[in-house]
């Protein structure tokens, strides 16, 4: 049985653990039909033609966490962001863990996504947000067939979250191979701040299959920071769907790091609707061996004087693969809109690949697009300068591969979270030097 | 200190120096001038141990031993230094953090502790003062936006961090107004000792008029073909190069 079989044959087993009567019953229907109608995305949608998931399906993934495997905050404090307060919302195996986690329903929700989708008091806000937006593609249908767990935040109006919220995925090997599919939803109302720091870390060798589902919802003047912590090790595999609905004057930003994992796709969608909107979406990519690692945007201005902010760096190793398709959409009422999109990268031999395709639809005729992207390798002249005031070539190749994608982590405004980033970045390349400036 | 003996290399299968001999002790300056093409940069590159220079015949000695199969950062831990004639831009790393690395990496090949923070600002600010340099260009990333004289300055800068034990000043007279010029020469001449030495690349005699050298050497055709004191200088600037090329020939 391959896995498309086994996770429609699962479903009524999957609904009979649910609330049957619930609101998202018709919803996780009729998602289950178009994952059944559609299947896994293949190589033939224009969208995937340069990610193959044939090789992370085959494996025979349990699709249903069955028990909570306890561990020690010791065991994986590192990685948290640690030296921080943040309130924690950490899942292990898929299940949720009190004894890692720090929630709150003091004048904010932050919890669980199972008590929202179960308790009447959350139903307004479920029918209201609950996937308005996670939509156009089979794979997040299937996340919301089977949307159950994760985190729900909610921001009432004006209020500034002075603790950024840290959502981490632990999986252990307990299963000999696993499925997750996270579900989250993130509403921040008029005038409210908020940062999320989100990571999947596999603790085993044993291959995981994450296929996450967020959808964020930013209305008036809000401001929300995302930044996801993409270092697992190489069995483990990550399907991140996000999706984000501002409303006018809102800023959001969604950082992406992504340093590790089998395969990566990153789908992120934004949606403006309202008018002095901001996104800003910015990845840095960092992969060897034979990672892959594939970001997929969407940024959609619906209405005028908003702007779009698109930055992603990549750095490609060994024979590592990177795709890079980036989707503006400018919609004939989004007059003076201001959409700015790069996508730079270096390729350090001649295995490693990245294929990069920036797409403007553009239907508005008084706006600024710009968009540009470049591959190239480091420079040996900038090589040979360095060397030659005593920095050896690894470290010379590690400081000039840093200062590339230096711009993008100079936007991160948590400098315990920035810290670590560079730490990441210092280790994956070998080197113990200092990047901080 | 410096021997250079018969030394031929070529770039892409061009040959261009052609048994160059040279010698530099301790304590001593010396001048290196010829016109365009002649192979005065290249001969400075080939010392630093740029990669896309093939030594085809001869040998460099540093203190009698070979450094010819030496990577640059080897002999930068040696004591070689360059200044470059055309200083590299790099986005995102600071002069700071430039300066720290390369300190600490020369540190650690010497088998030293890291240079402590504090001991490494106190050197920043005096050496920045030496060279007249404003705090805030320190916090710039490396070269980027500089003027012409701001890269020779912070040339001479990183010279003054490393105290190398041969500097080449590969024409870091090019593109600086007077003022500039007697700043880097006057930094350079405080850091000159007994110790180290210093080969100063040229086309004019103007630079030699602040830093004085002990010897004049005239490079052609990839060839050191006339050597002589610093009053060698003032006839080049005079009367050109063509004299040296006739007497060469005949």
């Amino acid at each position: 049985m391959d896995l498309k079989e086994k996770l429609i044959s699962s479903f009524l087993a999957f609904e009979n653990q649910v609330d049957v009567d619930s609101f998202v019953h018709n919803i996780r229907e009729e998602a289950l039909k178009e994952f059944e109608d559609r299947g896994f995305p293949s190589k033939k949608e224009e969208d995937w033609k340069y990610t193959s998931l044939n090789k992370i399906l085959k494996e025979d993934y349990s699709v249903f966490p069955k028990q909570e495997n306890a561990l020690e905050y010791s065991e994986v404090k590192k990685y948290f962001i640690h030296d921080i307060d943040s309130y924690k919302i950490v899942f292990i195996d898929g299940k949720y863990s009190s004894h890692l986690s720090e929630t709150t329903h003091d004048g904010m929700d932050v919890c669980l996504m199972s008590a929202a989708l179960s308790k009447p008091k959350y139903r307004i806000i479920i029918e209201n947000y609950f996937n308005k937006i996670a939509k156009g593609n089979s794979i997040s249908a299937l996340n919301t067939a089977f949307s159950k767990e994760g985190a729900y935040i909610h921001i009432p109006k004006n209020k500034l979250v002075e603790k950024p919220i840290q959502i981490i995925h632990f999986s252990t090997g307990n299963e000999a191979a696993l499925m997750l599919q996270p579900r989250n939803l993130i509403i921040v109302d008029e005038n409210s701040h908020l940062q999320i720091i989100e990571r999947h870390q596999s603790l085993t060798e044993n291959p995981v299959l994450t296929n996450s589902v967020t959808e964020i919802f930013a209305n008036k003047r809000a401001i929300v920071d995302y930044y996801k912590v993409q270092n697992d090790n190489e069995e483990a595999s990550l399907i991140d769907n996000t999706f984000v609905k501002q409303k006018q004057e809102s800023h959001v930003s969604v950082h992406t790091f992504s340093f590790g994992g089998k395969l990566v796709r990153n789908n992120l969608n934004f949606y403006q609707n309202g008018e002095r909107i901001d996104s800003t979406l910015k990845g840095v990519t960092i992969i060897g061996n034979k990672q892959h690692v594939d970001h997929n945007t969407l940024v959609h201005h619906q209405e005028p004087n908003c702007e779009s902010h698109q930055d992603y760096k990549g750095i490609f190793g060994d024979n590592a693969t990177g795709v890079f398709n980036g989707k503006v959409v400018v919609d004939k009422e989004a007059q003076k809109t201001n959409a700015f999109q790069a996508n730079n990268n270096l390729l350090l031999n001649d295995k490693a690949t990245i294929n990069t395709k920036p797409q403007l639809e553009i239907f508005a005729d008084d706006v600024k697009c710009s968009h540009g992207c470049t591959i190239g390798q480091l420079d040996d002249n900038a090589m040979f300068y360095l060397r030659s005031r005593g920095i050896p070539e690894k470290e010379a190749k590690a400081l000039l591969m840093y200062a590339f994608a230096n711009n993008v982590l100079e936007s991160v405004k948590i400098s315990e979270l920035k810290q670590r980033i560079n730490k990441i970045i210092a280790t994956k390349l070998g080197v113990n030097i200092g990047f901080d400036l | 200190m410096l021997k250079i003996k018969n030394l031929h290399a070529s770039v892409e299968d061009k040959s261009i120096l052609r048994g160059i001999n040279l010698e530099v002790n301790p304590g001593e300056v010396h001048a290196i001038m010829g016109p365009n093409g002649s192979g005065k940069s290249t001969l400075a590159s080939v010392i630093a141990g740029k990669e896309e220079y093939e030594v085809d015949q001869g040998e460099i000695l540093f203190y009698d031993d070979s450094i010819d199969e030496l990577s640059a950062e080897e002999r930068a831990h040696k004591g070689i230094f360059m200044s470059f004639q055309y200083p590299v831009e790099i986005p995102g790393v600071t002069v700071t953090n430039f300066m720290k690395t390369a300190i600490n990496e020369t540190r650690k090949a010497q088998g030293l502790e890291e240079m402590p923070a504090n001991v490494m600002l106190k050197l920043i600010r005096e050496k920045s003062e030496l060279l007249d340099i404003d705090r805030k260009f320190l916090s710039r990333s490396l070269n980027v936006g500089f003027s012409g004289g701001e890269k020779k300055r912070n040339e001479i800068f990183q010279m003054a961090m490393i105290e190398p034990k041969l500097a080449i000043l590969d024409e870091t007279d090019s593109g600086l107004d007077i003022d500039a010029l007697k700043i880097v020469a006057n930094g350079v001449n405080k850091l000159k000792s007994k110790e180290n030495a210093v080969v100063v690349i040229t086309h004019y005699q103007r630079l030699l008029d602040y830093i004085v050298p002990d010897f004049v050497h005239v490079i052609l055709d990839g060839r050191i073909v006339k050597s002589g004191p610093k009053e060698l200088a003032y006839k080049l600037e005079e009367q050109g190069y063509d004299w040296i090329k006739e007497e060469v020939n005949a």
